[in-house]
């Protein structure tokens, strides 16, 4: 039983691609401008270009496609429960009859754009965590928040705080990991029973985790000192932020894509709908 | 005579709050330039604390301490004690700020404010002494535990400083590891770079220059290895392996100069002669 696996959305794959070397706040931009134009298309063909989009992405970063896809099965359950809730709750011109539940002609487009945007909001974001370094997509976050700092938020703590978060992932499901297959050779159940008493399997779990967690943070924050961090002073990096044509170049075109795809959905996939005439 | 020692802490106090004793009652230690320390002592005799203060991480409750000439009680002396008498901790997982390797061992240039190109040199050096070059894009997480005391090690080292204490820095390492960080250490060490290690492990301790033992709180002996072998170790309940049972034999037979470490290469070495 391996509860860790895929758990965090996108980790971040090194890599020498076109997408890997762009600019973080350049990406982070991207994603805000394409994730606004998802939420604009609503019906099943509206789709069509973004599916293309993600695959184009998938291509620019040198990340197999199929590994993209599975970067969404963390959230499955709330997709297909979405899904399913759309499915069988849309009032309409009904296509079959399960029982009490009834599928209807604008259920079933309602479910299939539903699935369709929630997993491509969920693809285009892991696409972006996982080609960005977690150091560089604080630093991007850091500079894109910096008018913050005028009203005294602590944006140089908080995109420390991120680094560190993003990095402690990893390091917190393998310990989920040992502490689960510890307690599993002691003879704990995780697998049998109903919701509430697997629940209550967990707790011996837990209560390790946090203990695990605080005396980590702890030692971490010694560490962190002993090589010279003071939080909020200014720090340089490595690899500084720099921002270059082809930054600028990715961003309108992830902008000229949204004006597509909204004229896509005013013309072309009005047109395809009209043309599929759904089982009736 | 004529050096000053660069660590220098004379009856330091600490205890930890709400702890019933103190973890350290009147600890004395001297470090000249270039020397090769191993701070040995049981578990609990107060090492760690007593790294945390050389480092300036702690303030000793009494007493004084001066890492490089520098009182760290003196908040403007803090940065530059951390920096100049780097301290390298046991567990790696707690240390590894970082996602990936390089951007790791740049944390701590990055937070002395260096340019890039100054931060870009001393990680490839740092790199390179430990031997993680090749790994230097990949996931942090992904090593393994010798591996990541290495980067551990690495991330120490690109502050360049002048004092390196190791707090049971290589217990994770395989004997080839171990034997590959020993001669990276014997290099810095040759190279000046003063060394304070804290170990449990017998091929450590035989490669330093002086021996220091700590027990409840307290330096209770410091001096060289050949008189600590001759029979010191005993008193304070370091059990003896095979290697040393033989030393002494050896040494008791005049069939070895007194002198000569503990090491099977040196122990070899001397039998030939
Ligand atoms: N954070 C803490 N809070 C309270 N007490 C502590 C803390 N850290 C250490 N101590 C206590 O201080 C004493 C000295 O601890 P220290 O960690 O310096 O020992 P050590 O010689 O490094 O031991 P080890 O070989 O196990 O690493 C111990 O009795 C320990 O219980
Ligand atoms: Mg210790």
């Amino acid at each position: 039983m391996k509860f860790a696996g895929g758990f965090s959305i996108g980790q971040f794959i090194p890599g020498e691609s076109f997408v890997h070397s762009l600019d973080p706040r350049c990406k982070i931009a991207a994603a805000f401008v394409l994730l606004g134009g998802l939420f604009a298309s609503s019906s099943p063909p509206d789709f069509i270009p973004w599916i293309l989009c993600l695959a184009a992405c998938s291509r620019a970063s040198r990340i197999r496609f199929s590994s993209v896809l599975r970067s969404g099965r963390p959230v499955l359950f709330l997709i297909v429960f979405t899904v399913a809730l759309n499915l069988f709750w849309t009032p309409g011109r009904e296509i079959f009859r399960l029982g009490f539940l009834r599928v209807t002609q604008e259920g079933l487009a309602a479910a299939l754009s539903m699935g369709l945007r929630l997993y491509l909001l969920v693809m285009f974001a892991a696409m972006l965590m996982m080609t960005t370094s977690p150091m560089s997509f604080s630093d991007g976050l850091e500079r894109l928040m910096s008018p913050l700092r005028r009203l005294r938020f602590p944006v140089s703590e908080m995109a420390m705080m991120m680094t560190i978060a993003l990095r402690f992932i990893p390091t917190l499901f393998e310990e989920t990991d040992r502490i689960l297959k510890a307690q599993i050779s002691r003879g704990a159940d995780f697998e049998s029973g109903g919701i509430l008493k697997r629940t209550r399997a967990f707790i011996p779990v837990l209560v390790p985790l946090f203990v695990l967690v605080f005396a980590r943070a702890e030692n971490l924050a010694t560490a962190m000192e002993s090589r010279c961090y003071v939080p909020g002073a200014p720090r340089t990096r490595l690899n500084p932020l720099e921002w270059s044509r082809r930054d600028t170049a990715a961003l309108v075109c992830s902008a000229v894509f949204v004006i597509f795809s909204l004229l896509w959905n005013r013309h072309a996939a009005a047109a395809i709908s009209s043309f599929v005439t759904w089982p009736v | 005579m004529g050096k000053d020692p660069i660590i220098s802490i004379r009856g330091a106090v600490y205890s930890y709050k709400g702890a019933p004793s103190p973890a350290l009652c009147g600890a004395d230690l001297e470090v000249l330039p270039g020397e090769w320390v191993a701070l040995l002592g049981a578990n609990g005799s107060g090492k760690s604390t007593l790294a945390k203060i050389c480092n300036a991480l702690l303030e000793p409750t009494q007493g004084d301490c001066f890492s490089l000439s520098m009182d760290c009680r003196d908040p403007a002396c803090v940065p530059l004690i951390r920096q100049g008498a780097a301290l390298v901790f046991q567990n790696p997982d707690d240390q590894i700020v970082a996602s990936i390797v390089e951007e790791d061992v740049a944390f701590g240039p990055e937070n002395l404010g260096l340019t890039s190109g100054e931060i870009r040199r001393r990680v490839d050096r740092a790199l390179e002494l430990t031997g993680l070059s090749e790994h230097r894009r990949r996931g942090s997480h992904s090593l393994s535990g010798g591996q990541k005391q290495r980067l551990a090690l690495a991330g120490a080292l690109a502050l360049e400083p002048k004092v390196l204490i190791l707090d049971e820095a290589t217990s994770m390492l395989d004997p080839e590891g171990r034997a590959a960080l020993l001669e990276c250490l014997r290099e810095l060490n040759a190279s000046g770079m003063t060394l304070i290690q804290i170990t449990h492990i017998m091929e450590d301790i035989a490669r330093a220059g002086r021996i220091a033992v700590m027990q409840s709180g307290r330096i209770v002996w410091d001096g060289l290895p050949a008189d600590f072998w001759r029979g010191e170790y005993l008193r304070f309940g370091f059990d003896e392996p095979g290697e040393l049972a033989l030393y002494r034999e050896l040494i008791s037979r005049k069939m070895i100069p007194e002198g000569t470490r503990p090491i099977a290469e040196d122990m070899a070495e001397a039998l030939c002669l």
